[in-house]
């Protein structure tokens, strides 16, 4: 059963939230965040110098904070903040702050089903990594980047490991990074590093590695794969698969490999965004078949259709029979669907959202400084302030809209039929 | 002849670089950049060149240099490029290590030669290609490489931390709301109009510039964002150190996360070659005609918003101003004109450089040239007296810099031939002379 099904899908209207009446009350309301099932928002408010709030659906949180920024909804619908008190940092969930302060903390990050919590933090004049209010046992030099495991049990992170004077280049170019996973750091030491990956058990941590000035590759559990490149970008994990796939540049072009060998057949002037399908058996990902030219290429066969702007991560239908992107071209955005562009073209668009089968597509969209729900290229009539990504119930026969309109918050769940 | 002081100068860069360097391996590596598509332009190039000596006068270092031929264009090609293509390779590790000082310190690419020369060769692009080779055999001085390492690890030029950034923006929203009350600072906001971009010098050491930034972005009612997360840096001195593959991926980086914020287009600030980086050069590896999004510099944004009158400005300076035009938004974008409307709602005296527009004369800082370091100073210094020059024929006691290697650049010459003057951002003038909101300003 995936969550959304437990979430009110009864169709219907409610205002949920006044953001109106909360800029007649404080000096200040930022932006607002959404829970995934629509039934809150929360906004940071400024009551005064010094003086802020988190409010959800119009209630304030306790107690009053120095400052309080990067509202989050976990996936199971907490609302996290970021927030100061007594001039030190920490995590607050749902109006609880953790109990351990720290002179900074940000860039929170969930778990797939929501229940662990992580951020990077910042203790005495290192680094390193808090989940679920617990601090790793080591801190680090600097830490940069992290990943949380599907299941939130593992977590990876980039760390400096070795000491670098001013301008020691010498130094730089014999390694001083690693991967912490789980608050230990591999014995591997590296120029560069960046995006780890954690495979859909938890056992293998996936890494770009620089391995050196002008070799790259993809480093597993601490151990580089064989082959080297002229450069790579993330690698990912296939779902019930074995090891990462990862674009690797060979010459001038992008190849698709699979444990250091070649995927793909076709090489790409560029290869990046490799998405799979929820069962894992195909995979999509952003090429440019030409120079200037991109496109979503499924399983090794790019779309027909190519564009000059940019062409955003594809994305799957559940059922993996569907691909979509955001596709850009000479500054209007509009959505491809397996090779078809829409024909309506927005100031910009986001990610698409499809359902099981062949029921619509939709995407939020955005045109003349407004808001609107855009269903299989045409854009709905109604115009909001702020919109939040649509999402279909589980059966696909009934959307879930998140808007603000006349600075009213409202919920509304809408058959998908009577879309228009 | 050369500059001995330049020859005798230390390096620890090229010198522990060449140490170890066998000539196979510089042969190797110069057979695989030469021997790909741009061998071909580079030997049309060189077989083009009929010396005619027009790039020799439009360069800075050579009239700055009492016109000593050794310091012409053709010269640095002819030493550098040219042997190497001569000799397929076969130099040792001292030409080497005389090449990356004639490529990264003697030329800043500022393409002013190539627009001078009767049949448009790249001049730049040659020394681009020195540069390129140098990188891959390591020979790079210490610290433009040591700001290339900062790029590889923390997609920043300064080796600033994350929450030194957002810690910054934080502090410097605070600081500008004492100027005008109610700014903000927005961070990762989704959807904005534009996504502001700086360099990291100005989180490491001229943060002010930020809240400066805030306070026109708010007054003049922009929707805009900053990012918390890496992407915010929009510069780039891989692309001057001849590292391409860090090029892109920081490239990659600032672009991607425009893209994930869903920004109409990005402003970066007061930057000559982070214009370049983010315009040209980084989409261009990554496989981009162009920037995926519109990349605005922030000259342009003064034009627009003086121009649509969402500022006013209410104090105009008397003093003689000089406009210093940044080679790479003016000659490498022609943005003079907007320059100009910009300083003249801003200045009743402006004093024109000559040469200017895209025939002015580069800062000699740009190019990577003062991302070498310390020990190029007095060199780089020594070439640009034609700068020095012009700017002391002008009378003017302030000198208008909008890039950020210019400005350095320029105050490092103000101070080391002595002359009465001062530089300023725009933006610096801009909060200071600009109308705000009723009751805000005393």
């Amino acid at each position: 059963m995936t969550r959304s099904a437990s979430w009110s899908w009864e169709t219907g209207s409610r205002t949920l939230a006044d953001l109106g009446e909360l800029r007649a009350v404080h000096r200040e309301v930022h932006e607002p965040a959404v829970s995934p099932d629509g039934e809150r928002l929360g906004v940071v408010v400024v009551r005064g110098d010094g003086a802020f709030a988190v409010a959800e659906n119009g209630e304030l949180w306790e107690p009053e904070l120095e400052r309080a920024w990067h509202l989050r909804y976990t996936p199971d619908g907490r609302l996290t903040a970021l927030v100061r008190i007594d001039d030190m940092w920490t995590v607050a969930v749902d109006g609880e702050p953790w109990q351990r302060r720290f002179p900074f903390v940000w860039n929170t990050g969930f778990s797939a089903d929501g229940r662990v919590i992580a951020a990077q933090v910042k203790e005495g004049m290192e680094y390193t990594l808090c989940v679920d209010g617990q601090l790793w046992d080591r801190s680090f030099l600097s830490l940069r980047s992290y990943a949380l495991s599907a299941d939130g049990r593992r977590a990876a992170a980039l760390v400096q490991v070795e000491e670098l004077a001013e301008a020691d280049t010498e130094k730089f170019a014999q390694g001083t990074w690693s991967v912490a996973v789980d608050g230990e750091p591999w014995e591997q030491r590296f120029i560069g590093l960046w995006s780890p990956a954690i495979s859909p058990d938890g056992e293998m941590v996936a890494v770009q590695a620089r391995t050196d000035r002008f070799e790259y590759t993809i480093a597993v559990n601490g151990v580089p794969w064989e082959s080297r490149f002229a450069c790579v970008w993330e690698p990912s994990f296939r779902p019930g698969g074995a090891g990462p796939l990862a674009p690797a540049r060979v010459g001038s072009t992008w190849r698709l490999m699979e444990e250091g060998e070649q995927l793909w057949a076709t090489s790409f002037v560029q290869l990046w965004h490799l998405r799979f399908s929820p069962a894992g058996e195909r995979a999509a990902a952003v090429v440019a078949p030409e120079w200037g030219r991109f496109t979503v290429a499924v399983d090794d066969r790019p779309w027909g259709c190519t564009f000059g702007d940019a062409v955003l991560p594809p994305v799957f239908s559940p059922d993996g029979k569907r691909v979509a992107a955001t596709v850009g071209h000479r500054r209007r955005w509009t959505v491809a669907v397996d090779g078809q562009v829409w024909e309506e073209s927005f100031d910009m668009a986001w990610m698409p959202v499809l359902g099981p089968g062949r029921g619509p597509v939709l995407a939020k969209v955005q045109r003349g400084g407004e808001y609107g729900l855009a269903v299989d290229g045409r854009l709905l009539s109604q115009r909001y302030e702020l919109l939040w990504d649509p999402v279909l119930s589980p059966e696909g026969d009934k959307v879930l809209l998140r808007g603000v309109q006349g600075g009213k918050y409202v919920r509304r769940v809408v058959p998908t039929g009577e879309l228009r | 002849m050369a500059d001995l002081a330049d020859m005798q100068v230390v390096d620890k860069g090229l010198e522990k670089a060449v140490a170890g360097l066998s000539e196979e391996r510089i042969q190797e590596v110069i057979g695989s950049v030469l021997s790909q598509a741009v061998a071909g332009r580079l030997k049309l190039y060189l077989q083009t060149c009929v010396h005619c000596g027009l790039c020799a006068e439009a360069c800075h270092t050579y009239v700055s240099r009492d016109k000593d031929p050794d310091f012409a264009p053709v010269a640095k090609v002819k030493d550098t490029l040219a042997v190497m293509l001569k000799k397929k390779g076969r130099v040792d590790a001292e030409f080497m290590k005389n090449a990356a000082r004639v490529a990264f310190v003697e030329c800043g690419g500022c393409r002013r030669c190539s627009m001078y020369c009767p049949f448009g060769i790249d001049i730049a692009t040659m020394i681009m290609t020195v540069r390129r080779i140098c990188s891959l055999l390591g020979v790079v001085p210490q610290y433009i490489q040591d700001t290339t390492n900062s790029h590889s690890a923390t997609s920043n030029q300064m080796w600033v931390q994350p929450d030194d950034w957002i810690d910054t923006l934080i502090w410097q929203e605070e600081d500008a709301q004492l100027e005008l009350p109610g700014l903000r600072i927005p961070l990762d906001k989704e959807g904005a109009d534009v996504l502001y971009s700086v360099i990291a010098p100005e989180p490491k050491v001229m943060a002010q510039l930020i809240a400066n930034m805030a306070v026109v972005m708010n007054v003049a009612g922009i929707d805009w964002t900053m990012s918390s997360a890496d992407g915010w840096d929009n510069s780039n001195m891989a692309m001057f150190s001849g590292d391409l593959e860090i090029m892109g991926r920081i490239e990659r980086v600032h672009w991607e996360r425009a893209l994930e914020l869903r920004v109409k287009r990005m402003v970066m600030g007061e930057c000559g070659h982070a214009y370049r980086g983010a315009v040209y050069d980084g989409p261009k590896w990554l496989g981009w005609q162009g920037p995926p999004l519109p990349m605005i510099h922030a000259v342009e944004l003064y034009y627009d918003i003086l121009r649509e009158g969402r500022i006013e400005i209410v104090d105009k300076l008397t003093e003689p101003v000089t406009i210093q035009d940044p080679c790479n938004i003016v000659r490498g974008s022609g943005l003079h004109e907007k320059l100009r409307y910009v300083v003249a709602a801003l200045c009743d005296n402006v004093v024109e450089m000559s040469p200017n527009h895209e025939h002015n004369y580069c800062c000699a800082a740009g190019g990577g040239v003062i991302n070498c370091g310390p020990p190029w100073k007095l060199s780089r210094l020594k070439s640009i007296k034609v700068k020095a020059q012009q700017l002391g024929r002008t009378g003017a006691s302030l000198c208008i810099t909008p890039c950020h290697n210019c400005h350095h650049g320029i105050e490092d010459i103000i101070g080391h031939y002595q002359l009465h003057m001062r530089t300023s951002f725009i933006l610096e003038l801009l909060v200071k002379q600009m109308k705000m909101p009723e009751g805000v300003r005393g």
